[in-house]
Formats: C-alpha cells, sequence, structure tokens
C-alpha cells in the first residue's frame, strides 16, 4: 500500500492585522505519498510559501499555527520542540527557498555549508566529509567540483549556486523536500537543466513538494497538483485531468490564460477583477466575486471541497459530487 | 514594409568591472525598428537587453556606433539638440513599484511629463488629459488621488504606462513591463499593450525573457546572447525554423505547461552563460556550442540572411 511521506490536515496560519486576523493558509489538508511530486499551484500571495514554512517549523511570530496537524512519517511535527526541528530541518526535511541568495552564508565557501550540514547531522569522520560533497556536487552536476567546493557564492553563476543549494538539501537523504520557485531566477536554459535534475531526486521513499506559479514548470515535475487562492485550497487532481478536465472556474481562468498565450490567441484570456486583500475576503467562496457564476449562496456560505471524480476534488458550490 | 523609425549601427557600451577591466555589455549591435511595428528583444539574464534597449534612447550614452531616428544622425549631437526627440522616444519599466514615486498621486504621475512639455494650458485641462489617459488603460477615474501603494501590480503597471503614452510617442521601450505579473494580470496589460498600439500607431521594443510572451507580442524578433545579437527575423520564422543553434536550444528549454508532453527527449544546452568581462575569441557562444567548429573558436560570424531569418552563425541551420 502506498504510505504518505507527509500529511497535513486543516491547517491554518494567523497573522494579526488592522483589521482583526487574517489567514494567509486557511484549512489545508494536503498530502505527498512516497515517491511521487506534489504541486501547489496559484498567484502571488495565495499561501503557498507560507504553507511550506509551516511544515519547517518556520513561522515566526506574529504570524502563528492556530490549528491542524502536520505529519512527516507519521510523526506529528506540531509536538517537536524548537531543538528538535533543529535538528530534524536538513535531514528528515529540507526546503529550497524561493530567495536563492538567502539560503546562501556569503561569506564561507560553497564546499564548507554543505560539509557543515553533514557535520550537523550525521557522525561522518572528519577525514571524509569533503570527498562526500564533492562526490554530491558531482551527482548534481556541478562541474569541475574541487574548484568549485572552494568557491564564495558571489563568485558562482545563478545556475551553479542553485545546485550547491540543491546538493545542501539532500546530501542527509531526507525524506521530504520541499522547493520553493526553485527555478524562478535562473533562466529558461539553465531552468531547464534543474528541473531535469529534480525530476531525478525523488526515489520510492521520499517525497518532493513543488511551489510555483509556473503552470509549465508544474506540468513538467508533478504527479499530482493543489490549487491555492486566497489562502485556500480550491481544487486539487491528478496532473492529467488537471490540465485536460480543470473544474473550479479559478483554475479553468488560469488554464484559459495560460492556453490562450500558448495558442497566440488575438484577444488573451484574463481573469477579471483583482485578488481579494485577506483582510477583506467574503464570507463565503472567496472567488466569488471574480467568477461569472457567482451566487448569493456563493457570496455567503463557504463551498467545501466535493469530490467530482477519483482523486479530483473541488472548493466550488456548482460541482455536483460524484456517484449522485 | 512600414518606414523606418530608429536604427542603431555598430553599437558598443561597456562598463567598469573593476581592476581596470571592462565588461562589455552591447558590442557592435546594429538594428532597426519600424514605425507601427512590435519588435521582441529575447535573451537571458545580463545577456545586454536593458542596456541596448537604453542605449537606442539615449538614456545611456554608447561607447562608439551611431543611431539614427527617422534618417536623422542623433547620435553625435548635444543634449539640448536631443531635447525635441526625448518626447517620441519613452520607457516601461520592469518593476511598476520602484519606477513611480510613492509620494505623488495618480494624478500627478500622469501629469508630470504633460507639464514637462506643457501640453495643456491649465491646470483642469491637464486633469481632464490625465482622465482621459486613465480610462486608456483602465484604471478608473474615481482613482485619481490616490498613491501607487494602494493599487495591485497590474494597476501600477498601468500607470507606467499611462506616463509612457500621454506624449503619444513614437517608441516605447518596454523592458520587461509583465515580468513581475501573475499570468491573468500580464495576459490583461498584453492586450492593453496590443490594443494602444492598434489605436495610436506607436512601435514597441519590447525586452523579455519569457519567449510565449515574445511570440504573442512581437512582428519580429532579435534574440540576443552575451551582449549581441544572434538572429533577427519574422516571428513566426524565428519560432518555426530557427537558424541559430542558440534560439533552437532557448525554444527547445521552455516547459510547456501540458504534462501530456513532459517527456524530456529534447536536447537542453550545457553549462552556463561565459562571463562578459572574459569574452569568448570568436563566436561568442561557441564555448557552449555543440556544433562549434575551429572557425567558430577563431572568427566572430558576420550577420547574413539564413533560411528566412538572419543569423550570426557559421553554420546557421546545423542539427
Ligand atoms: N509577516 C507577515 N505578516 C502578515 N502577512 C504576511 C506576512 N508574510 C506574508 N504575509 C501574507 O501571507 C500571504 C501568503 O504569503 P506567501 O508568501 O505564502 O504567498 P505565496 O503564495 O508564496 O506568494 P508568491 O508567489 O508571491 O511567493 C500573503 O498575502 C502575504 O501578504
Ligand atoms: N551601470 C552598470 N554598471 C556596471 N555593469 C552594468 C551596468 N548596467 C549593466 N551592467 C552589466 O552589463 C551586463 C548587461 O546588463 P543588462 O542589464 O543590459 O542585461 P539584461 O539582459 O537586461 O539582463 P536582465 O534580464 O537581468 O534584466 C550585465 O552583466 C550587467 O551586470
Ligand atoms: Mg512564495
Ligand atoms: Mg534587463
Amino acid at each position: 500500500m502506498e504510505h504518505n511521506i507527509l500529511e497535513i490536515d486543516h491547517l491554518h496560519v494567523v497573522f494579526p492585522s488592522s483589521k482583526g486576523e487574517t489567514s494567509p493558509v486557511n484549512d489545508v489538508s494536503l498530502r505527498v505519498p512516497a515517491g511521487k511530486t506534489v504541486g501547489i499551484v496559484g498567484e502571488s500571495g495565495c499561501g503557498k510559501s507560507m504553507t511550506a514554512r509551516a511544515v519547517m517549523g518556520l513561522i515566526h511570530a506574529p504570524g502563528r499555527i492556530t490549528e491542524g496537524e502536520i505529519r512527516l512519517c507519521g510523526r506529528d511535527l506540531r509536538k517537536l520542540s524548537e531543538k528538535e526541528y533543529c535538528s530534524l530541518r536538513g535531514s528528515e526535511v529540507s526546503m529550497i527557498f524561493q530567495e536563492p541568495m538567502t539560503s546562501l552564508n556569503p561569506v564561507m565557501k560553497a564546499g564548507h555549508q554543505v560539509e557543515e550540514v553533514l557535520r550537523l547531522h550525521t557522525d561522518i569522520p572528519e577525514s571524509e566529509l569533503k570527498q562526500r560533497v564533492i562526490d554530491i556536487f558531482r551527482a548534481v552536476g556541478i562541474t569541475e567540483p574541487e574548484k568549485r567546493y572552494n568557491c564564495y557564492p558571489h563568485e558562482l553563476s545563478g545556475g551553479l549556486r542553485q545546485r550547491v543549494i540543491i546538493a545542501m538539501a539532500m546530501i542527509c537523504r531526507p525524506r521530504l523536500m520541499i522547493a520553493d520557485e526553485p527555478t524562478t531566477a535562473l533562466d529558461v536554459t539553465v531552468q531547464a537543466q534543474i528541473l531535469r535534475l529534480m525530476k531525478d531526486l525523488v526515489s520510492d521513499d521520499t517525497g518532493l513538494l513543488v511551489i510555483s506559479h509556473d503552470l509549465g514548470v508544474i506540468a513538467k515535475l508533478c504527479d499530482y497538483v493543489y490549487v491555492m487562492y486566497a489562502g485556500r485550497i480550491v481544487e486539487e487532481s491528478d496532473i492529467f485531468t488537471l490540465f485536460d478536465d480543470p473544474q473550479h472556474p479559478y483554475t479553468k481562468g488560469l488554464m484559459d490564460a495560460v492556453g490562450s498565450l500558448r495558442r497566440d490567441a488575438e484577444v488573451l484570456s484574463t481573469i477579471p477583477g483583482v485578488v481579494p486583500s485577506l483582510a477583506h475576503l467574503p464570507a463565503g467562496c472567496s472567488f466569488c466575486l471574480r467568477c461569472e457564476n457567482g451566487s448569493d449562496r456563493c457570496e455567503k456560505e463557504l463551498p467545501g471541497l466535493i469530490q467530482t471524480g477519483p482523486g479530483h476534488k473541488v472548493r466550488c458550490h456548482l460541482m455536483k459530487e460524484a456517484g449522485q | 514594409m512600414n518606414r523606418l523609425l530608429l536604427e542603431g549601427k555598430n553599437l558598443s557600451r561597456d562598463f567598469p568591472a573593476g581592476h581596470g577591466r571592462k565588461l562589455h555589455a552591447v558590442t557592435d549591435i546594429s538594428l532597426r525598428i519600424y514605425e507601427g511595428e512590435t519588435l521582441g528583444l529575447v535573451g537571458e539574464s545580463g545577456c545586454g537587453k536593458s542596456t541596448l534597449g537604453r542605449l537606442l534612447i539615449r538614456m545611456l550614452e554608447p561607447d562608439s556606433g551611431k543611431l539614427y531616428y527617422r534618417g536623422n544622425a542623433v547620435s553625435g549631437i548635444s543634449e539640448k539638440d536631443f531635447h525635441p526627440y526625448r518626447r517620441d522616444l519613452q520607457m516601461i519599466f520592469q518593476d511598476p513599484y520602484a519606477s513611480l514615486n510613492p509620494r505623488m498621486t495618480v494624478r500627478d504621475l500622469i501629469a508630470e511629463p504633460l507639464e514637462a512639455w506643457h501640453v495643456c494650458g491649465s491646470r483642469e485641462e491637464t486633469t481632464k488629459k490625465v482622465l482621459r489617459l486613465m480610462e486608456a488603460v483602465g484604471v478608473p477615474g474615481e482613482f485619481l488621488m490616490r498613491y501607487p501603494h494602494q493599487f495591485s501590480g497590474g494597476q501600477r503597471q498601468r500607470i507606467g504606462i499611462a506616463r509612457a503614452i500621454a506624449l503619444d510617442p513614437a517608441l516605447i521601450v518596454c523592458d520587461e513591463p509583465v515580468s513581475a505579473l501573475d499570468v491573468s494580470v500580464q495576459n490583461q496589460i498584453l492586450n492593453l499593450l496590443n490594443e494602444l498600439q492598434k489605436n495610436r500607431g506607436m512601435s514597441y521594443l519590447f525586452i523579455s525573457h519569457d519567449l510565449s510572451v515574445v511570440h504573442h507580442i512581437a512582428d519580429r524578433v532579435a534574440v540576443m546572447f552575451l551582449g549581441k545579437i544572434m538572429e533577427t527575423g519574422y516571428v513566426k520564422d524565428i519560432y518555426e525554423s530557427p537558424q541559430h543553434p542558440y534560439t533552437r536550444f532557448l525554444l527547445n528549454a521552455v516547459p510547456v505547461p501540458d504534462p501530456h508532453r513532459r517527456e524530456d527527449t529534447v536536447e537542453l544546452l550545457k553549462g552556463e552563460p561565459p562571463s562578459p568581462v572574459d569574452l569568448p575569441k570568436g563566436c561568442v557562444f561557441h564555448t557552449r556550442c555543440p556544433y562549434a567548429t575551429e572557425q567558430c573558436r577563431n572568427e566572430v560570424p558576420a550577420m547574413r540572411p539564413a533560411g528566412r531569418t538572419e543569423a550570426a552563425c557559421h553554420y546557421p541551420g546545423v542539427s
């Protein structure tokens, strides 16, 4: 039977604001099964990074997790002390952050930074550390690994830096890797190389959670996808169903926008209106004000996630439950 | 073909790179922009797109090379003599946040170019014109007295566009105008730029690293690598039958938003672009090009017709 590396149930992250509280992560549940790559897609500010940070135990005050469960290989992460979390990060779960430069120490040689991770989490003898690092550099496609070992981050190109970060994230063979916009800062030719590398990272007993706003990146890497809008999951499905048969009006709008550009339509599809501010969400569906078919009910009553097909769920009043 | 609007000939520009060394941002580029067309300029980060765009409207002076506007030589002339042309040459920037003064209202931001050029007789007339411009770019007139931070990214970009079109320019250099925006907002701005061009007939130099965006908006495309143009041609010809190997690798690298087509079969470019401080001898692309020969390592290829495009390659069309 397939088991899950990561399970998130009904997660809420809350920040105080002038209008009471806002919820950048609002009742999010998701699974990353072993051996699979799972994506979170959605537009800027919808809560993708915040969800990842919650898993990493990196929600800082005044933000806090108010509800929900996060389990990594069955272990309840919300019960961990900060010390336990520290030993978990980098060994059991690691994250590639959206801003690549923040993940590297500018005054420390690239090789030494990766060594530091090994020193912290393993008892590999001092004498073997350097060789381990050079091996992993080679594995992630860093050319001339011995030379790069001694480089400072600013001496490396963007693509090489991202490979060092990936090396650092995977050297302890974590069960779960989270990649937050792993290629956004890179050029397309280098992005293509990194995407190919990331595809090969997942093995039978690990999982990869990829966050991106780029449907091209999601289509390339993921087996299963969650679509987020204003803090909530609005649709989830296997990758093929999501692209072939999107159901939520927001997902459809997103697919049309990308599709019309790809087809080079005369006038490109857009989604009318703008994403509502988290402080001014309607009581019901957060998308209803931009939705063609929004009704009174949509505005007042929050739709639940409705199962519309095998493994396909949609948060919309217009949907019919499968088999009804 | 429409009339020639702006032409750059053999433009070069270096920047100091410390230790007395030079960074070659733009090397010997010749480029034409015609009336009413959109020329797309694509290439990877740091290849010199913004520098070239700024050289073409004299926001930056070249080390060498010439500039012609409607047939008049405008590169050697004084700033005072060039001043009348400035009105015709405008720019839109990537970061709508950084390019708008946060302490100015939308009214004052859009009125600024109008007032600098004394376009309207009175303050009331200026405000009326500002309102017409806001309508043209789809920002509601009721927001006249708001400040930039009270707008979304897409709305801020619309305000930047209103400023750029206020003087009815002949050319707008659009430097990554949609790169910071979400896709649905990006599409709104692209539609707006297309519509404005239809109504007003200006030309765009549209700088972007996003090949699908350029495919949509451009009539012709110039592909840049490491300070040089590798290939130019009509958009259809560049995308359907690229002649320069770099163009082909660039097009192949774009992830297709279709999971049915995700199998990795295409050949990817290896390595990383060389440094613009130590330019490779010969063709600047030869260190990454799988087809490079002795000739490529020694001789700079000239731009010449190849297939239906023009390419700077000793072996156009190789594969
Ligand atoms: N420190 C904070 N205090 C209050 N709100 C915050 C804070 N940090 C982030 N937010 C809000 O939380 C929401 C989710 O942010 P998050 O970074 O998760 O977005 P995202 O989906 O990753 O967006 P992007 O694609 O731009 O990276 C946003 O609306 C953001 O404004
Ligand atoms: N004022 C400057 N001083 C020194 N170097 C500069 C300056 N402006 C640009 N450069 C350098 O010139 C090269 C070309 O820069 P340019 O900004 O034109 O590239 P670009 O193609 O627009 O890149 P991007 O896609 O990142 O915007 C880069 O190596 C850049 O670091
Ligand atoms: Mg983010
Ligand atoms: Mg630029």
